[in-house]
């Protein structure tokens, strides 16, 4: 099974959430991130999914999203022509002992101060899976009190957009 | 000063602009306000069932049998959860239907109030779509959206949930000044016209075969296409089967219908797909009561796969050649491209299919003790009430000799519950088929147990008009579980005995419930008939009977089975004519085979 990540451009309506996460665990996928946000039209929402299935069932899951009545559109995210980032907030163990070391790593990952308290310092970094799984591994020796990561959000390169064609659509109907 | 409705006057308007004639349901506290207005339309005739699943059923049997949409309408709470069951068996069979259900009111969504359930939550992964309305001004648009959304694309329930403070405020924006309203779903884009490319590379296929079978599913009933297809059979001469859901899309009696696929299939239906070359699958969704184990499914064949639902095709089988389209304009396409393709060759094809077709046809024993046989009851029935009557059946062994011993010469004469199974469909669809088509006779084959189920409902027939005819096949048990027992649990008959046969030292049984006095009691006429000698006569004063609801009590062998049989999780090679007797396909002979 390999991941894969969807964008899924959605009617900003209630319950839609809900009708699509549900979807995924009625037909048997685990979601393994799902970020939502509004986008730069108010009446759509976009999802990003990441998903981990084989190609076959990557294809009747996007087919069963697409049924959704709310759904505009899905595109798969090739990590080739994508940019893909989470953010982590990670709460660091670090009193004045290591708390150089630890502003030192964090300078290597290019990573955010954003907080610091006696015994802790709170970090914020963005990038891919990769490097924050990274930098947890660094600063774990230190000792973490808390760590929170949202989910993967994704946009592709170059200087198309996957919502015209779909902004459209809701034009024709509004 | 403009004019202003209360939203409950608005949803009984729109209703009535949409064009829904009959809505089958029961008032409660939440839809209250709904049945005020309801009261004053002449349009809309309200049929007061007696569970709300009966309403859900007779909405699928109205929409089966009339092609147009059901509506079943409930109160909210456990009104809406009663609902569960037919929008289910709606979902799962594409039938078209709207269920509008109260919902307290929206201050009180979320404070688990009285009578108070989530029924959009609880419908979500059963209904194509739904609704909680928030504003009395959404109303007549989403009436029509659900409307639409149910007859289009690949038809299916919708639910919309309304508030009861919805129903009791105030709008201005009244249906029939803004029918139609515009539809704002765009999301919703069901693709009906098949791509040009792949209806050639099709027909290049068919022209090429060797094989072929067209195997016919109820999407061939949805969109309408029984005459295309009979043209597209006719034209090539291919074979044709005709799933549970498609009975009755192609005619029984025609020298090109091998009959139906599956678990209780023909041997030629079942092993025509089996030694296939090409499947030509029209509106069917490879469900595993028709492949049997999926692996060694039609093992030889290609697949040209045509469907409304893309997500249908490539679901259970691979296709080789994909169709995303409704099945008539794809028929009909088809039908256009293989003008310019040669006739395939199926000489040798139908000279092995008419030998299979002869050694085992469908057939039956009578019991030795002289009792009487549920097939030849189903049989008789069919004979006598004859292709123009509509056929609805709950789920079971009777099911399946209803599919098997009536001959369907007629689309949408045969209504049944194929996807969910649901015990007890037979006597609301049939009061659901019969209120759409009151002119048609609609008998309800039944069994002892689905009958108990919802048998309630014929004293909404007997009080509302609607003479239907229902044909309990009494065989005093759970018959296809009994059957299950029989052959694979050992015949330890565990939880299986109704006690609806007369007593007997065997069964120990007491005829509980007295199908005859309860039909009585229900308003109904009620009949038994207990040998061979008294089925026609008995099918023939219940087919006299125009005024009321009439019930016959036929008293068969507790232990006929059905067969042909593939067990569930076998290959359909693993086919039995009878137990322990599996057709020889290297068998030339003309010798009598036993069932």
């Amino acid at each position: 099974m390999s991941s894969h990540t969807l964008s899924v451009l959605v009617e900003n309506k209630p319950g839609v959430l809900a009708r699509v996460s549900s979807l995924f665990s009625r037909r048997g996928f685990n979601i393994e991130s799902l970020a939502v946000g509004p986008t730069e039209h108010s009446d759509i929402s976009r999802m990003t999914i990441v998903v981990a299935v084989d190609e076959l069932p990557l294809e009747q899951v996007t087919k069963q999203l697409n049924k959704l009545v709310n759904v505009l559109k899905i595109v798969e995210m090739d990590t080739d022509v994508s940019v893909q980032r989470e953010l982590l907030l990670i709460k660091v163990r670090a009193d004045a002992t290591v708390r150089s070391q630890v502003l030192e790593l964090t300078g290597l990952f290019r990573a955010k101060v954003v907080d610091v308290a006696a015994d802790a310092v709170t970090v914020e970094a963005t990038g891919t899976r990769d490097k924050l799984d990274a930098l947890i591994r660094v600063l774990e020796p230190f000792g973490i009190k808390e760590l929170v990561q949202s989910g993967m959000v994704a946009l592709g390169r170059g200087s198309r957009s996957i919502t015209d064609r779909s902004l459209r659509a809701l034009e024709r109907t509004a | 000063m403009t004019r202003e409705i209360t939203g409950a006057q608005s949803l009984v308007h729109s209703l009535e602009a949409v064009g829904a004639d009959v809505v089958f349901g029961i008032p409660g506290g939440a839809i209250l306000p709904a049945y005020d207005p309801l009261y004053d339309s002449t349009r809309v005739r309200h049929i007061l069932v007696r569970h709300e699943q009966g309403a859900g059923h007779a909405a699928e049997g109205y929409a089966q049998a009339t092609g147009k949409v059901g509506v079943c309408m409930a109160t909210s709470g456990p009104g809406a959860t009663n609902l569960v069951t037919p929008i289910a068996d709606a979902y799962m069979d594409s039938v078209p239907i709207v269920a509008i259900t109260g919902q307290v009111s929206r201050a009180a969504i979320g404070t688990d109030a009285f009578q108070e359930a989530d029924i959009c939550g609880i419908t979500m992964p059963i209904t194509k779509h739904n609704f909680l309305v928030q504003s009395a001004d959404d109303i007549p648009r989403t009436i029509a959206e659900a409307f639409h959304l149910a007859a289009t694309g690949r038809p299916g329930p919708v639910l919309v949930d309304l508030p009861k403070d919805v129903m009791q405020s105030l709008t201005s924006v009244l249906p029939h000044e803004v029918w139609q309203p515009a539809l704002d779903l765009p999301g919703y884009r069901p693709v009906t016209r098949p791509h040009a490319k792949q209806v050639r590379e099709a027909a290049k296929m068919i022209s090429a075969s060797r094989r072929p079978v067209l195997y016919v599913g109820g999407g061939v009933l949805k969109s309408r296409a029984t005459a295309e297809l009979r043209i597209l059979a006719e034209l090539t001469g291919i074979p044709v089967v005709t799933t549970l859901m498609a009975r009755g899309a192609f005619p029984d009696s025609h020298r090109l219908h091998l009959g139906m696929p599956g678990m209780h299939g023909s041997v030629a239906a079942v092993t025509s797909l089996q030694k296939s070359d090409l499947l030509i699958a029209l509106g069917t969704r490879f469900d595993d009561r028709v492949t049997g184990k999926l692996s060694s499914f039609a093992p030889h064949a290609q697949i040209i796969h045509a469907d409304i639902d893309p997500a249908e095709i490539g679901k259970n089988r691979a296709a080789d050649v994909p169709i995303v389209g409704d099945c008539r304009e794809v028929i009909a396409d088809l039908i256009g491209a293989l003008q310019a393709e040669t006739r395939p060759e199926l000489g040798d094809w139908w000279e092995q299919l008419n030998r299979w077709r002869e050694t085992y046809p469908l057939g039956y024993t009578e019991p030795a003790d002289g009792s009487l046989a549920p097939q030849h009851v189903i049989q008789r029935i069919g004979q006598i009430a004859g292709p123009d009557a509509i056929y609805t059946t709950g789920v079971g062994q009777h099911q399946m000799w209803a599919a098997q011993f009536i001959s369907y010469e007629n689309p949408y004469t045969f209504l049944n519950s194929g996807g969910a199974g649901t015990m007890g469909y037979a006597v609301p669809a049939a009061m659901g088929a019969k209120v759409g088509r009151p002119d048609t006779t609609v008998w309800a084959i039944d069994g002892d147990g689905c009958f108990q189920m919802t048998n309630q409902e014929l004293a909404t027939c007997a009080l509302e008009g609607i003479p239907i005819k229902v044909a309990v096949i009494n065989n005093g048990a759970l018959g296809m579980v009994r059957q299950w027992q029989t052959l694979f649990y050992d015949q330890r008959y565990s939880n299986t005995n109704l006690g609806t046969h007369p007593a007997s030292s065997r069964t120990g049984a007491k005829r509980v419930p007295d199908f005859v006095r309860l039909a009585e009691a229900l308003g109904c006429v009620g009949l038994r008939c207990e040998s061979a000698a008294d089925v026609d006569s008995t099918i023939e004063k219940a087919m006299a009977i125009d005024d009321a609801p009439v019930v016959i009590d036929f008293v068969v062998h507790p232990d006929a089975m059905v067969w042909p049989m593939v067990a569930a999780g076998s290959s359909n090679d693993e086919i039995r004519v009878a137990r322990d007797l599996a057709p020889d396909f290297d068998y030339s002979g003309d010798a009598e085979v036993n069932l």
